[in-house]
Protein backbone atom coordinates (compact mmCIF):
# COMPACT_ATOMS: atom_id res chain seq x y z
CA UNK A 1 0.00 0.00 0.00
CA UNK A 2 1.46 3.32 -0.86
CA UNK A 3 0.53 6.95 0.88
CA UNK A 4 0.72 10.00 -1.19
CA UNK A 5 1.07 12.99 1.01
CA UNK A 6 0.85 16.81 1.20
CA UNK A 7 2.09 19.20 3.57
CA UNK A 8 2.44 22.76 4.18
CA UNK A 9 5.93 23.43 5.02
CA UNK A 10 5.03 27.06 6.83
CA UNK A 11 2.16 25.32 8.89
CA UNK A 12 4.74 22.95 9.84
CA UNK A 13 7.65 24.86 10.56
CA UNK A 14 5.39 27.40 12.89
CA UNK A 15 3.78 24.43 14.65
CA UNK A 16 7.42 22.76 15.76
CA UNK A 17 8.69 26.56 16.96
CA UNK A 18 5.72 27.03 18.61
CA UNK A 19 6.01 24.10 20.60
CA UNK A 20 9.60 24.17 21.23
CA UNK A 21 9.00 27.74 22.54
CA UNK A 22 6.03 27.35 24.28
CA UNK A 23 8.16 25.24 27.07
CA UNK A 24 10.70 28.28 28.28
CA UNK A 25 7.65 30.39 29.54
CA UNK A 26 8.81 33.50 27.47
CA UNK A 27 6.70 35.67 25.82
CA UNK A 28 7.14 35.62 22.08
CA UNK A 29 5.90 36.52 18.94
CA UNK A 30 6.52 34.88 15.77
CA UNK A 31 6.84 37.40 13.39
CA UNK A 32 7.37 34.73 10.09
CA UNK A 33 8.92 31.53 9.39
CA UNK A 34 12.32 32.98 10.15
CA UNK A 35 11.69 35.53 12.69
CA UNK A 36 10.94 35.44 16.54
CA UNK A 37 10.44 38.45 18.11
CA UNK A 38 10.93 37.59 22.20
CA UNK A 39 9.18 40.85 24.24
CA UNK A 40 11.79 39.76 27.51
CA UNK A 41 15.21 40.00 27.91
CA UNK A 42 16.83 36.27 27.75
CA UNK A 43 19.59 35.21 29.39
CA UNK A 44 22.65 33.62 27.84
CA UNK A 45 21.63 30.52 29.56
CA UNK A 46 18.03 30.12 27.97
CA UNK A 47 19.19 31.74 24.67
CA UNK A 48 21.95 29.13 24.39
CA UNK A 49 19.11 26.20 25.30
CA UNK A 50 16.86 27.77 22.84
CA UNK A 51 19.38 27.58 20.32
CA UNK A 52 20.27 23.93 21.00
CA UNK A 53 16.82 22.54 20.47
CA UNK A 54 15.92 24.49 17.73
CA UNK A 55 19.49 23.46 16.15
CA UNK A 56 17.82 19.86 16.58
CA UNK A 57 15.21 20.31 13.78
CA UNK A 58 17.56 22.16 12.13
CA UNK A 59 17.07 26.07 12.66
CA UNK A 60 19.96 28.14 12.72
CA UNK A 61 19.92 31.02 14.14
CA UNK A 62 21.58 33.97 12.07
CA UNK A 63 22.05 36.96 13.82
CA UNK A 64 20.17 39.35 16.02
CA UNK A 65 19.12 43.18 14.62
CA UNK A 66 21.92 44.58 16.88
CA UNK A 67 24.75 42.54 15.45
CA UNK A 68 23.63 43.45 11.97
CA UNK A 69 23.64 46.97 12.52
CA UNK A 70 27.20 47.02 14.34
CA UNK A 71 28.53 45.41 11.16
CA UNK A 72 26.72 48.01 8.94
CA UNK A 73 28.30 50.47 10.70
CA UNK A 74 31.72 48.54 10.86
CA UNK A 75 31.81 47.82 6.85
CA UNK A 76 30.50 51.43 6.05
CA UNK A 77 33.17 52.84 8.08
CA UNK A 78 36.03 50.65 6.71
CA UNK A 79 34.62 50.80 2.94
CA UNK A 80 35.10 54.92 4.12
CA UNK A 81 38.44 54.90 4.62
CA UNK A 82 40.01 51.85 2.01
CA UNK A 83 38.22 53.87 -0.85
CA UNK A 84 39.86 56.61 0.36
CA UNK A 85 37.00 58.47 0.53
CA UNK A 86 37.61 60.31 3.78
CA UNK A 87 34.01 62.32 3.38
CA UNK A 88 33.87 66.00 3.59
CA UNK A 89 31.35 66.22 6.29
CA UNK A 90 32.10 64.53 9.57
CA UNK A 91 32.03 61.05 10.20
CA UNK A 92 29.40 61.04 12.41
CA UNK A 93 27.06 62.57 9.81
CA UNK A 94 28.61 60.54 7.20
CA UNK A 95 27.13 57.25 9.43
CA UNK A 96 24.15 58.94 10.11
CA UNK A 97 23.23 59.72 6.69
CA UNK A 98 23.98 56.19 5.22
CA UNK A 99 22.66 53.81 7.40
CA UNK A 100 19.62 56.09 7.99
CA UNK A 101 19.58 56.36 11.89
CA UNK A 102 20.28 59.14 14.48
CA UNK A 103 24.26 59.21 15.20
CA UNK A 104 23.39 58.97 18.95
CA UNK A 105 21.30 55.99 18.09
CA UNK A 106 24.19 53.95 16.67
CA UNK A 107 27.14 55.30 18.51
CA UNK A 108 25.39 53.59 22.22
CA UNK A 109 24.44 50.26 19.84
CA UNK A 110 27.92 50.06 18.75
CA UNK A 111 29.30 50.76 22.16
CA UNK A 112 27.22 47.95 23.78
CA UNK A 113 27.91 45.40 21.26
CA UNK A 114 31.58 46.11 20.40
CA UNK A 115 33.17 47.51 23.82
CA UNK A 116 34.49 50.14 22.49
CA UNK A 117 33.13 53.66 20.29
CA UNK A 118 32.69 54.67 17.10
CA UNK A 119 35.31 57.29 16.89
CA UNK A 120 38.33 54.37 18.55
CA UNK A 121 37.06 52.11 15.97
CA UNK A 122 37.95 54.46 13.35
CA UNK A 123 41.11 55.40 14.29
CA UNK A 124 41.82 51.91 14.50
CA UNK A 125 40.83 51.05 11.33
CA UNK A 126 42.78 53.97 9.74
CA UNK A 127 45.80 52.62 11.58
CA UNK A 128 45.69 49.52 10.51
CA UNK A 129 45.50 51.12 6.92
CA UNK A 130 48.60 52.86 7.54
CA UNK A 131 50.14 49.43 8.44
CA UNK A 132 49.20 47.79 5.56
CA UNK A 133 50.47 50.15 3.10
CA UNK A 134 53.80 50.61 4.73
CA UNK A 135 54.05 46.97 4.60
CA UNK A 136 53.09 46.30 1.09
CA UNK A 137 52.65 49.49 -0.87
CA UNK A 138 56.30 51.03 0.23
CA UNK A 139 54.73 54.33 1.09
CA UNK A 140 56.65 56.88 2.62
CA UNK A 141 54.77 58.25 5.78
CA UNK A 142 54.14 61.69 3.70
CA UNK A 143 52.88 59.99 1.24
CA UNK A 144 50.42 58.14 3.42
CA UNK A 145 49.36 61.18 5.42
CA UNK A 146 48.67 62.58 2.54
CA UNK A 147 46.58 59.76 1.16
CA UNK A 148 44.68 59.66 3.86
CA UNK A 149 43.76 63.58 4.84
CA UNK A 150 46.12 63.68 7.48
CA UNK A 151 47.38 67.69 8.48
CA UNK A 152 50.85 66.50 9.00
CA UNK A 153 53.47 63.93 9.03
CA UNK A 154 53.87 64.69 12.60
CA UNK A 155 49.97 64.36 13.06
CA UNK A 156 49.96 60.50 11.70
CA UNK A 157 53.15 59.55 13.89
CA UNK A 158 51.62 60.86 16.95
CA UNK A 159 47.98 59.25 16.21
CA UNK A 160 50.10 55.88 15.21
CA UNK A 161 51.91 55.73 18.58
CA UNK A 162 49.15 56.59 20.54
CA UNK A 163 47.43 53.62 19.38
CA UNK A 164 50.08 51.26 19.01
CA UNK A 165 52.77 52.48 21.65
CA UNK A 166 55.27 52.43 19.02
CA UNK A 167 56.33 54.81 16.35
CA UNK A 168 55.97 53.80 12.83
CA UNK A 169 59.46 52.95 11.84
CA UNK A 170 59.95 51.19 14.91
CA UNK A 171 56.83 49.10 12.87
CA UNK A 172 58.48 48.87 9.86
CA UNK A 173 61.81 47.83 11.22
CA UNK A 174 60.36 45.05 12.89
CA UNK A 175 58.25 43.73 10.52
CA UNK A 176 60.62 43.89 8.11
CA UNK A 177 63.61 41.78 10.40
CA UNK A 178 60.03 39.78 11.53
CA UNK A 179 60.33 38.60 7.66
CA UNK A 180 64.05 38.02 7.40
CA UNK A 181 63.28 35.57 10.42
CA UNK A 182 61.24 33.81 8.57
CA UNK A 183 63.15 33.81 4.97
CA UNK A 184 65.85 32.07 7.09
CA UNK A 185 63.69 29.19 8.53
CA UNK A 186 62.19 28.71 4.95
CA UNK A 187 65.85 28.63 3.22
CA UNK B 1 21.78 38.36 25.84
CA UNK B 2 25.64 38.36 25.43
CA UNK B 3 27.36 34.92 24.61
CA UNK B 4 30.63 36.58 23.58
CA UNK B 5 33.49 35.66 25.71
CA UNK B 6 37.66 35.59 25.73
CA UNK B 7 39.60 32.87 26.42
CA UNK B 8 43.02 33.78 27.95
CA UNK B 9 46.19 31.70 29.59
CA UNK B 10 48.01 33.24 32.04
CA UNK B 11 51.50 31.86 32.71
CA UNK B 12 53.28 33.19 35.86
CA UNK B 13 54.91 31.95 38.36
CA UNK B 14 54.36 34.84 41.36
CA UNK B 15 51.30 33.43 43.19
CA UNK B 16 50.62 37.00 43.78
CA UNK B 17 50.48 37.98 40.35
CA UNK B 18 48.24 35.39 38.79
CA UNK B 19 46.02 36.75 41.69
CA UNK B 20 46.36 40.29 40.38
CA UNK B 21 45.87 39.50 37.04
CA UNK B 22 42.71 37.26 37.40
CA UNK B 23 40.75 39.83 39.55
CA UNK B 24 41.87 42.28 37.36
CA UNK B 25 40.09 40.18 34.26
CA UNK B 26 36.75 39.53 36.75
CA UNK B 27 36.45 43.31 36.33
CA UNK B 28 36.56 43.63 32.76
CA UNK B 29 33.20 44.33 30.97
CA UNK B 30 34.11 41.76 28.16
CA UNK B 31 33.75 38.10 30.03
CA UNK B 32 36.67 36.00 29.85
CA UNK B 33 37.30 32.61 30.67
CA UNK B 34 40.93 32.47 32.60
CA UNK B 35 43.12 29.44 33.67
CA UNK B 36 46.42 30.08 34.68
CA UNK B 37 49.41 27.66 34.71
CA UNK B 38 52.25 28.31 37.05
CA UNK B 39 55.29 28.07 34.36
CA UNK B 40 56.43 27.65 30.73
CA UNK B 41 56.22 24.16 31.21
CA UNK B 42 53.08 23.74 32.48
CA UNK B 43 52.23 26.32 29.67
CA UNK B 44 53.32 24.08 26.71
CA UNK B 45 51.94 20.94 28.61
CA UNK B 46 49.14 22.35 28.08
CA UNK B 47 48.73 23.79 25.14
CA UNK B 48 49.87 20.56 23.32
CA UNK B 49 47.59 18.53 25.45
CA UNK B 50 45.09 16.72 23.30
CA UNK B 51 41.59 17.77 24.02
CA UNK B 52 42.53 21.85 24.95
CA UNK B 53 40.52 24.44 23.76
CA UNK B 54 43.37 26.62 22.55
CA UNK B 55 42.68 30.27 24.14
CA UNK B 56 42.33 33.64 22.29
CA UNK B 57 45.32 35.40 23.91
CA UNK B 58 47.75 34.22 26.34
CA UNK B 59 49.46 36.48 29.46
CA UNK B 60 52.90 35.55 29.09
CA UNK B 61 55.56 36.56 32.16
CA UNK B 62 59.09 36.64 30.73
CA UNK B 63 61.02 35.52 33.97
CA UNK B 64 59.71 31.74 34.92
CA UNK B 65 61.61 29.00 35.62
CA UNK B 66 62.17 25.74 33.65
CA UNK B 67 61.37 27.45 30.77
CA UNK B 68 61.63 31.24 30.22
CA UNK B 69 58.68 33.32 28.50
CA UNK B 70 60.77 33.86 25.44
CA UNK B 71 61.33 29.95 25.11
CA UNK B 72 57.59 29.43 25.14
CA UNK B 73 57.20 32.33 22.79
CA UNK B 74 59.88 31.02 19.95
CA UNK B 75 57.69 27.23 20.47
CA UNK B 76 54.63 28.84 19.93
CA UNK B 77 55.46 30.76 16.99
CA UNK B 78 57.16 27.63 15.29
CA UNK B 79 53.91 25.84 15.76
CA UNK B 80 51.38 26.06 12.73
CA UNK B 81 48.57 25.05 14.81
CA UNK B 82 49.11 28.14 17.47
CA UNK B 83 48.81 30.25 14.80
CA UNK B 84 45.81 32.34 15.77
CA UNK B 85 46.83 32.50 19.37
CA UNK B 86 47.57 36.38 20.17
CA UNK B 87 50.55 36.74 22.79
CA UNK B 88 50.96 39.37 25.44
CA UNK B 89 54.49 39.39 26.98
CA UNK B 90 54.96 41.18 30.11
CA UNK B 91 57.84 41.97 32.08
CA UNK B 92 59.38 44.60 34.65
CA UNK B 93 62.05 45.20 31.89
CA UNK B 94 61.87 48.19 30.23
CA UNK B 95 64.76 47.66 28.03
CA UNK B 96 64.35 48.93 24.27
CA UNK B 97 66.38 45.83 23.19
CA UNK B 98 63.58 43.57 24.97
CA UNK B 99 60.43 44.62 23.95
CA UNK B 100 61.85 44.77 20.14
CA UNK B 101 63.38 41.29 19.94
CA UNK B 102 60.06 40.03 21.84
CA UNK B 103 58.10 41.57 18.96
CA UNK B 104 60.60 40.36 16.08
CA UNK B 105 60.25 36.95 17.77
CA UNK B 106 56.48 36.96 17.32
CA UNK B 107 54.91 38.52 20.15
CA UNK B 108 51.76 40.65 19.39
CA UNK B 109 51.83 42.70 22.99
CA UNK B 110 54.80 44.32 25.30
CA UNK B 111 53.19 45.17 28.84
CA UNK B 112 55.35 47.02 30.91
CA UNK B 113 54.03 45.39 34.61
CA UNK B 114 52.33 48.26 36.33
CA UNK B 115 52.87 49.02 39.81
CA UNK B 116 49.95 49.53 41.38
CA UNK B 117 45.98 47.60 40.63
CA UNK B 118 44.19 50.58 39.08
CA UNK B 119 46.92 50.49 36.34
CA UNK B 120 47.41 47.02 35.57
CA UNK B 121 43.27 46.97 35.76
CA UNK B 122 43.54 49.75 32.82
CA UNK B 123 46.04 48.44 31.15
CA UNK B 124 44.58 44.74 30.83
CA UNK B 125 41.05 46.70 30.02
CA UNK B 126 42.74 47.95 26.52
CA UNK B 127 44.54 44.84 25.64
CA UNK B 128 41.90 42.58 26.15
CA UNK B 129 39.84 45.08 24.18
CA UNK B 130 41.56 46.28 21.47
CA UNK B 131 42.00 42.20 20.97
CA UNK B 132 38.07 41.52 21.24
CA UNK B 133 38.20 44.23 18.00
CA UNK B 134 40.89 42.09 16.30
CA UNK B 135 38.84 38.85 16.55
CA UNK B 136 35.32 40.19 15.58
CA UNK B 137 36.89 42.57 12.66
CA UNK B 138 38.97 40.38 10.98
CA UNK B 139 41.82 42.63 11.52
CA UNK B 140 45.60 41.13 10.15
CA UNK B 141 46.68 39.50 13.33
CA UNK B 142 50.38 40.10 11.68
CA UNK B 143 50.52 43.90 11.87
CA UNK B 144 48.99 43.57 15.20
CA UNK B 145 51.95 45.54 17.43
CA UNK B 146 50.73 46.80 20.58
CA UNK B 147 53.51 48.35 23.55
CA UNK B 148 51.46 49.60 26.92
Amino acid sequence: MKLFLKTDSHFLIKKILKEKLDVFNIKYNLINTNEILFLETIDTETYEKIATVLNDYGFEIIENQKNIIVQKIKETIIEMIANDQIPSVKSSVYLAEKLNHSYGYLSNLFSEVTYTSIENFIILQKIEYVKKLITHHNLTLTEIAFKLNYSSVAHLSSQFKNTTGITPSAFQRILKKRSEINNQNIN
Amino acid sequence: MQKDFILITLADDDEDDRLFFTDAFEELKINTVVNTVNDGVALMNFLNAPGTVLPNIIFLDLNMPLKSGIECLKEIKANPKFKDIVIAIYSTSSSEEDIENTFVLGANIYIKKPSHFGKLKEVLSEVVTLNWQYITSGLNKDNFLLRM
